[in-house]
């Protein structure tokens, strides 16, 4: 975002998000704010904790410290227990992409797509096929409605993956590592449906290795090892000018793996 | 006096009927409430509440551990000296069902784990209870791994079902063994319920095979 922009309002702001397994803290105080319409793209080595976040903001894994607030109008502090009703509303606004698609092997695309909508926000059936039609249009696989996932290769599956997140309508937007089980070759028209998302504005967490992709569309580059924060900032103040050396080692590990 | 091969198909008749009116039947209706019986046993068992798992566990120990015979007269025999008089027929069915809840939970509970869990997750992240999930997304799934065990269950339970003529309940092998007592030709009848309880067994078979090329059809090949 350019200084010159007004600042927009946040979408989800995170405070001291903590969370262990068992003995092993894999999340110690980590602090997010995400404002409406841009992309932060979460980075940083296996182990650091980034796609346990993404997970803790879609009610998959309950934080047992810290508060989530969405748009100002949900609030959920995780020092005290919380219900399950509070993990719904959670999901309700927020809809993820997972890494390995997890579609729903024996319902077709169409069904996938439109199961969330019809059979939890009681959407009437023709109106959500209609909307999941025009989804499914847009990332090329139209014509694909009634195959089931196994017909599909894995960028066609992730898409769908995708358009089943965007049925839902939600304010934000989680993708988990969406490219790293593709096949090489497919992995652009996976980034390239996620760009035109940025594009239009969608407001999305990325956790991602895709560095040339978290250059380009993010807003926000957050660095997380060891799980905590260690530097965010802009694409260019992070990946260009890292100021910790934490995240210089990383950047130069990734870009010379030999 | 009439000749062996006479016998047989004068037999045959009264014998078929005895499938269709009494073994069948049994078996079908018994099957039915014995699934339902398995899935909460099933799901008892996958209870993170330790007492609730433990009860599950206790009954398949018990079911899995006691004859069947046992269980059938325990329930027709030693029911009525504690002043519960159920008729043949119903004590049949409770008995066989809740020997097919014991057994079958076990294949449920295994088929509702090999289900992966990121099957759970993606139906929470659409916003499904886990009730709703575990109904729309991981019994369906389960249902197609399900179905090869518990065909053996069902096709176990219809030749099981013969104990019931014990209890004096009309099935197939009941009509079978009162032509044979008339008749005194006990090889020739029963080799030819044998063959009937086999015919049932094969159209079973068959049938399974046709689920599972129907459950199959979103499954890679």
């Amino acid at each position: 975002m350019s200084p010159t922009e007004p600042v927009a309002e946040a979408v989800l702001t995170v405070r001291g998000l903590h969370k262990s397994f068992g003995d092993t803290e894999v999340l110690k105080s980590i602090d997010l704010i995400v404002r409406r319409g841009t992309v932060v793209a979460l980075i940083g080595p296996s182990g650091s904790g980034k796609t346990t976040v993404l997970r803790c903001l879609n009610g998959l894994e309950v934080p047992d410290g810290g508060t989530v607030d969405i748009a100002g109008e949900l609030s959920l502090d995780f020092s005290a227990p919380v219900g399950k009703r509070a993990l719904a509303s959670l999901r309700d606004r927020s809809a993820m992409v997972f890494q390995h698609y997890n579609l729903f092997p024996h319902k077709t695309v169409i069904e996938n797509v439109i199961e969330g909508p019809v059979q939890v926000q009681k959407r009437p059936r023709a109106e959500a096929e209609a909307d999941a039609d025009e989804l499914l249009r847009r990332v090329g696989l139209l014509e694909r409605r009634d195959a089931y996932p196994f017909e599909l290769s894995g960028g066609q599956q992730q898409r769908v993956g995708i358009v089943r997140a965007l049925a839902l309508r939600p304010e934000l937007l989680l993708f988990d590592e969406p490219t790293s089980a593709l096949d090489p070759e497919l992995v652009g028209d996976v980034l390239s449906v996620m760009k035109e998302l940025a594009d239009e504005s969608w407001t999305m967490v990325i956790v991602t290795h895709e560095l040339e992709f978290a250059r380009q569309v993010a807003d926000e580059i957050v660095f997380m090892a060891d799980g905590v924060v260690v530097e965010h900032g802009t694409p260019t103040e992070v990946l260009k000018n890292p100021r910790h050396e934490r995240t210089r080692q990383f950047l130069h590990r990734l870009l010379n793996p030999f | 006096m009439r000749t062996d091969s006479e016998l047989f198909w004068d037999s045959l008749g009264p014998i078929v009927l005895g499938g269709i009116t009494g073994t069948i039947p049994l078996a079908v209706v018994s099957f039915v409430i014995g699934l339902a019986i398995a899935l909460g046993i099933a799901l008892m068992r996958l209870s993170k509440v330790r007492v609730v798992s433990a009860i599950a566990r206790f009954y398949i120990s018990v079911i899995r551990g006691t004859p069947l015979l046992v269980q059938l007269f325990v329930i027709f025999y030693g029911l009525p000296s504690i002043g519960i008089v159920v008729p043949a027929w119903p004590c049949a069915v409770i008995a066989f069902s809740m020997n097919v809840g014991g057994y079958a939970a076990e294949v449920i509970r295994a088929a509702i784990l090999s289900v992966p869990r990121g099957q759970w997750e993606a139906g929470y992240m659409v916003g499904m209870s886990s009730s709703t999930t575990l109904r729309r997304i991981i019994l369906p799934q389960a249902a197609r791994v399900s179905v090869p065990p518990l065909s053996n269950t069902f096709i176990s339970l219809v030749k099981d079902s013969s104990l019931a003529s014990l209890i004096t309940v009309t099935e197939l092998f009941r009509v079978a063994q009162q032509v044979a007592a008339f008749s005194q030709e006990f090889m020739l009848l029963y080799l030819e319920a044998a063959l009937v309880y086999w015919v049932i067994c094969l159209v079973l078979s068959t049938a399974q095979g046709r689920i599972e090329t129907r459950l199959d059809r979103y499954v890679a090949h």
